[in-house]
């Protein structure tokens, strides 16, 4: 198993109140991790560091090591646009663009420099396919990606981070925002392309979580409580605050 | 007094004010495209307006409105547009920008006479252009900006950050992420601004009465030369607009037809105004269209 992503010692703050208390935490490639944790408990503000997605929030201060593929993504010789190329990320609220689906697909791949219009269509269909929204949308690729459900449009964006091929999707409560069946289908997607990608998901069902990771990492109030296999983490928790949490003892 | 008793006055009392709104919007259209389409003709369209007989038409003081309105738009828009996204996306939340804002609001609640004054000692005066077409639509620029800028702001601020995100997420550069993304997103809204604000220039009589002017001087429409004094595209010679051709034919006029002409007047400034807004929201949805569509 190769590490994919390494982070050591992780600080960030916003202004005094400091917010992540130093995650070290490595990710194994083409694994699904999941990140869980009471809301607050720090979990999507260390996801979107791993994309370096807080840059722009004033008076953020991070600190400590992350590594992608042994490269530092904080270092100066970092270019931001590679480096989310190489790691994707879809949000909690379905977020596509307002353009028709085709063009959503394609955005990244124009931003990239692709500009050979058949290796384009060829990408969009592919993505679409692996997303499994290609069959809703084949038929209407023109259409607004706006005016499809909820689950759908998620869908779409899935195959727009998908597109240009990252090697890690970060996925921030991917399925909080939608109806069971649209999510249990999202679930089965994930579960499809864990193969290909790794995963990195934070969520706040712990059903889907034990379901569809393959490793757990169980966060507190800034602090990284315990990491392990899912199916370990799950049946023996090593420590009794994990216990509680899983058992629903509070959070 | 139980729930639904109250429940029923109140929904009565919500359509009797709607009610109130409706009529009086109507009453003042209905009455003034009542007394003035049955006057308008082509020759009232396409003849100069008299200053002595009756018979006089409008033809330069049409012109002259929509020539001032895609000027005054000409200069207003880049700026509104620039201002608003930097108030929108750059803007750091301090007194400077919250000073940026206060000052914006105070501008947009003007009066437009005063706005007219302020023209004329700045442009007409100071800078020496005179009664003349470039004065007042330098002087509407100044009564526009304010409300297109808030227009264009709160358009893109409506935009959902989750669009931002996903567009930074994809490696896109803040500004590649506001224009590629963002714009086309805020669109409609700032279409509905410009529309609302050209409703606003066209109709303005106060801010141009001591700027563009009150006469209309004789213009030819073949002179294509913007620099000849009598092209109807110079922007030196002073210009009379509909509106205030309207007051300055009820105050003033010695026409024996008055009357009749600020009424037929009166209905063509709301009938260009209608046929702007429907051109414009055409326009929009095209521009959306082309702006969201595969391109092929």
């Amino acid at each position: 198993m190769e590490n994919i992503i390494t982070s050591k010692d992780v600080h960030l703050s916003y202004g005094n109140v400091e917010a992540l208390h130093g995650i070290s935490l490595d990710f194994e490639e083409k694994e699904l991790t999941a990140l869980i944790g009471p809301s607050g408990c720090g979990k999507s503000t260390f996801l979107r560091c791993l994309n370096r997605m807080n840059d722009d929030i004033p008076n953020i201060h991070i600190s400590g090591e992350i590594k992608f593929e042994n490269k530092n993504i904080y270092g100066p010789k970092m270019d931001l646009v590679e480096l989310r190329k190489d790691v994707g990320m879809v949000f909690q609220q379905p977020s596509p663009f307002p353009f028709s689906v085709y063009d959503n697909i394609a955005y990244g791949l124009r931003i990239a420099g692709i500009k050979d219009k058949e290796l384009i269509d060829q990408r969009v269909e592919e993505s679409l396919k692996q997303a499994a929204i290609w069959k809703e949308t084949k038929d209407n690729l023109d259409r607004n990606a706006q005016a499809f459900s909820g689950g759908q449009q998620q869908r779409i964006c899935i195959a727009r981070a998908l597109a240009v091929r990252p090697k890690v999707v970060l996925l921030d409560e991917p399925t909080s925002a939608l109806d069971p069946i649209s999510s249990s289908e999202i679930e089965e997607t994930l579960l499809e392309l864990k193969h290909d990608f790794t995963f990195i998901m934070v969520t706040h069902n712990l059903q889907q979580a034990s379901r569809i990771s393959d490793y757990t990492a169980f966060l507190m109030s800034g602090d990284l409580i315990e990491y392990g296999k899912t199916s370990d983490m799950f049946m023996n928790p090593r420590k009794q605050i994990t216990s509680d949490y899983l058992n629903g003892r509070f959070g | 007094m139980n729930a639904k008793t109250r429940n029923k006055i109140a929904t009565a009392g919500i359509y009797t004010l709607v009610s109130i709104v409706v009529i009086i919007l109507f009453g003042i259209l209905g009455d003034i495209l009542v007394s003035g389409v049955p006057h308008l003709s082509w020759h009232f369209l396409s003849s100069e307006a008299s200053s002595y007989q009756a018979g006089g038409g409008v033809r330069d003081q049409l012109f002259n409105s929509l020539y001032l309105l895609v000027l005054t738009l000409i200069i207003s828009l880049p700026i509104a547009l620039g201002a608003g996204i930097y108030l929108a996306e750059y803007a750091k939340d301090n007194w400077f920008t919250n000073l940026i804002r206060t000052t914006i609001e105070i501008l947009s609640s003007l009066p437009s006479i005063v706005v007219g004054l302020f023209g004329y000692l700045l442009f007409v005066v100071q800078f020496g252009f005179g009664f003349s077409i470039i004065s007042g639509a330098l002087a509407l620029t100044f009564f526009n900006l304010p409300t297109l800028t808030s227009n264009i702001e709160q358009a893109i601020e409506g935009v959902p950050q989750a669009q931002r995100d996903a567009g930074l997420a994809l490696g896109l550069s803040n500004w590649k992420t506001i224009r590629g993304i963002v714009l086309p997103a805020a669109l409609p809204g700032i279409l509905t601004g410009i529309i609302l604000s050209a409703g606003r220039i066209f109709g303005e009589a106060a801010a141009l009465i001591y700027t563009a002017g009150q006469s209309a001087s004789t213009i030819d429409y073949s002179n294509w030369n913007p620099f000849s004094p009598t092209s109807f595209l110079n922007m030196m010679r002073p210009a009379e607009t509909l509106a205030v051709h309207i007051w300055k034919v009820n105050t003033e006029g010695i026409i024996p037809d008055a009357t009749i002409v600020s009424a037929a007047t009166s209905a063509l400034l709301i009938i260009v105004v209608i046929l702007f807004n429907l051109g414009a929201r055409a326009l929009g949805n095209h521009l959306y269209r082309k702006l969201t569509a595969a391109k092929s």
